[in-house]
């Protein structure tokens, strides 16, 4: 069975007014279809380039990534866009929700993308919506919502498309611990029930436990993956 | 959804639309108004009568001193016989004289002219009769007022049968012409005309001004005007004749006025283009405010040509919405001006439906470049942009 996502020796290196800055530098994983991992380390170790580059925002600048099995270097621009729309879905730390829209248009949003109709786009974002608990929230607009209710649109949201993973970089890091264990376990019971794999970025212990394995990550290199430790 | 992005900011996006609801107004309004002035030549000159041919001493061109003329009364009647038909040969002498009746005295434009003048321009009577043929072969001392000197000297008074003084002269009136209004901005309702032979004598002039021949039919009217120069010019060698027709003047006037209008779009048309600048500048801005939407779009499948699309169709709403404003005050200060002021204002379904095509382009051609930056930013710096 091909994994859900597999990189290969993945480094970026950013270029800062002539310096370079080396986030990732050799990083190698492999992810399984509904795995459960958190991804832990400190700030500045490189956590949401990783993210982004499994998510396809950011193209590495040397080593490979399979995304369900596509080898992403072989992608255009628009194919990756349509790759993401289908196979990914995001989590932010900031939630990242249309301020002027309402919670099922968000939710809708990638839909629109994959050129569905409007009937199916509202259908399929309102069955997201009550699955994260928010069914009684449609109509509301970010602004009239709590931080926890916004990331629990962003989660309907990042679910909506029905990807393959669902990356979440710091999704408790905006919120109260109350909303965080909340979200937390709304991530746990989607990737039990639905069997989308999740990838979860934190740098708070407590919150990577929630995750069945975890990937320590420090300056760019991986320190430390639990999967090597026990192998199932 | 684009409509929304305007709604958000109400404010902004209607200072943004000014630029291209003036550029657009005044678009509508100058053509509108130019139209209207060559609307308004043209339907005075085709109100002279049909198939005119004016015939002046010299050579006819725009800004040229009037020529002296050579003209008398034997050329007219040498052009009668080159014509043929009599009765389809006018004759003007015009000059400025002061008339009186009593006290009130009353500057006019004296014409001396003959029973033919009918047979060609239009100029009905509203009471009394026209010059006859014998008033000109006797010399009569009687006149057909313009309808505007008739009012001012004689008001409410009857003025047929009446006495006035042209230059010290005693006249008698025996006719008054309906009102008729303006040609070339000049009233000829300030008109009197009397017997050219009596003018001649009146003001001591052998001379005419012009001959006015009428043609029988559209298509007579080019040869005989050829007929008429040619014959002037070989009874008067090394001298020049003009002859111009209505239709050349119409089609002279017309393309003076049509320039005029054009010009006018173009100016206007410049104040559109700035209006054009505004929007890119503020499509810039806007996405510059929204680069962390832009970001999220990208990271939820969004193309490039997607949020080009996106940013795109916003600059054009932009300005066709501010186009459709633009054309509905146009079209109402047009109408208001032709309503309040002498100015005729006639709006051109082609001015209206060009005003649009350009403001939707104008959206078009400054939207591009901002749509295309929002479109090609990379999704990991906007989604980290403050
Ligand atoms: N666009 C960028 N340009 C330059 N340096 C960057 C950029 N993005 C991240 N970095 C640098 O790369 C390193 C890793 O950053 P990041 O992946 O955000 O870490 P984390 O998410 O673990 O805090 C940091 O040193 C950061 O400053
Ligand atoms: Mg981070």
């Amino acid at each position: 069975m091909t994994a859900a996502l597999e990189a290969l020796d993945l480094t970026r290196r950013y270029q800062l007014d002539g310096v370079a800055v080396e986030a990732l530098r050799g990083v190698s994983l492999r992810i399984g279809r509904g795995e459960f991992v958190a991804i832990i380390g400190p700030s500045g170790s490189g956590k949401s380039t990783l993210m982004h580059l499994l998510g396809c925002l950011d193209r590495p600048t040397s080593g490979r990534l399979r995304v369900n099995g596509v080898e992403m270097s072989q992608l255009s621009d628009t194919e990756l866009a349509e790759l993401r729309n289908k196979t990914i879905g995001f989590v932010f730390q900031s939630f990242h929700l249309l301020a002027r829209t309402t919670a099922l248009e968000n939710v809708a949003l990638p839909l629109v993308y994959r050129g569905l109709g409007k009937a199916e786009r509202r259908s399929r974002a309102r069955a997201a919506l009550e699955s994260v608990g928010l069914g009684h929230r449609m109509e509301h607009r970010p602004s009239q919502m709590s931080g926890g209710e916004q990331q629990r649109v962003a989660i309907a949201r990042a679910l909506v498309g029905e990807p393959k993973v669902l990356l979440a970089d710091e999704p408790t890091g905006n919120l109260d611990t109350r909303n965080g264990a909340e979200v937390m376990a709304i991530l746990d019971r989607l990737n039990s029930d639905s069997g989308v794999a999740v990838v979860l970025v934190t740098h708070e212990p407590e919150v990577a436990e929630h995750a069945r394995r975890q990937i320590h990550v420090r300056d760019g290199l991986i320190e430390l993956d639990t999967a090597d430790r026990n192998p199932e | 959804m684009a409509l929304e992005a305007l709604r958000v900011n109400r404010l902004r996006s209607v200072l943004t639309m000014l630029g291209v609801i003036i550029g657009v107004l005044a678009v509508v309004i100058l053509v509108a108004v130019g139209t209207g002035a060559k609307d308004a030549v043209e339907k005075e000159i085709s109100g002279l009568g049909t198939n005119i041919i004016l015939v002046v001493p010299g050579r006819l061109s725009v800004g040229a001193a009037p020529t002296q003329s050579k003209l008398n009364l034997a050329d007219v009647a040498y052009v009668r016989r080159v014509v043929g038909d009599p009765a389809k040969v006018t004759v003007s002498l015009q000059s400025g004289e002061t008339v009186r009746v009593g006290g009130t005295e009353a500057f006019v434009t004296i014409v001396g002219t003959d029973q033919n003048l009918t047979n060609i321009f239009e100029r009905p009577l509203d009471k009394g009769r026209h010059l006859s043929e014998t008033d000109v072969d006797t010399r009569r001392r009687i006149a057909v007022l313009g309808s505007e000197v008739a009012d001012k000297l004689f008001g409410d008074l009857d003025p047929i049968g009446r006495q006035l003084t042209i230059s010290g002269a005693r006249f008698r009136v025996v006719g008054v012409y309906a009102k008729i209004g303006q040609t070339f901005g000049v009233s000829r309702d300030q008109e009197v005309h009397i017997p050219v032979t009596t003018a001649q004598r009146l003001l001591g002039i052998a001379r005419v001004n012009g001959i006015a021949v009428g043609a029988s039919g559209p298509d007579e009217i080019e040869p005989l005007q050829e007929r008429v120069v040619a014959a002037l010019t070989d009874r008067y060698p090394g001298e020049k004749f003009s002859a111009v027709t209505q239709t050349q003047l119409l089609g002279t006037i017309g393309s003076v006025l049509g320039m005029l209008t054009g010009v006018l779009a173009a100016i206007a048309g410049i104040s559109l283009l700035v209006g054009g600048v505004g929007v890119s500048n503020i499509m810039l801005v806007s996405v510059r405010e929204r680069t962390r939407e832009i970001g999220l779009r990208k990271a939820l499948g969004a193309r490039q040509r997607d949020v080009l699309a996106q940013f795109l169709i916003e600059a054009v709403l932009l300005t066709t919405i501010g186009g459709v404003i633009g054309i509905l005050l146009g079209v109402g200060g047009a109408l208001t001006i032709q309503a309040l002021t002498p100015v005729p204002a006639s709006v051109t379904w082609w001015s209206v439906a060009l005003a649009f095509g350009v403001s939707a382009a104008v959206g078009v051609f400054f939207g591009v470049a901002p749509a295309r930056r929002a479109g090609r930013l990379d999704p990991v710096i906007a989604l980290r942009a403050e």
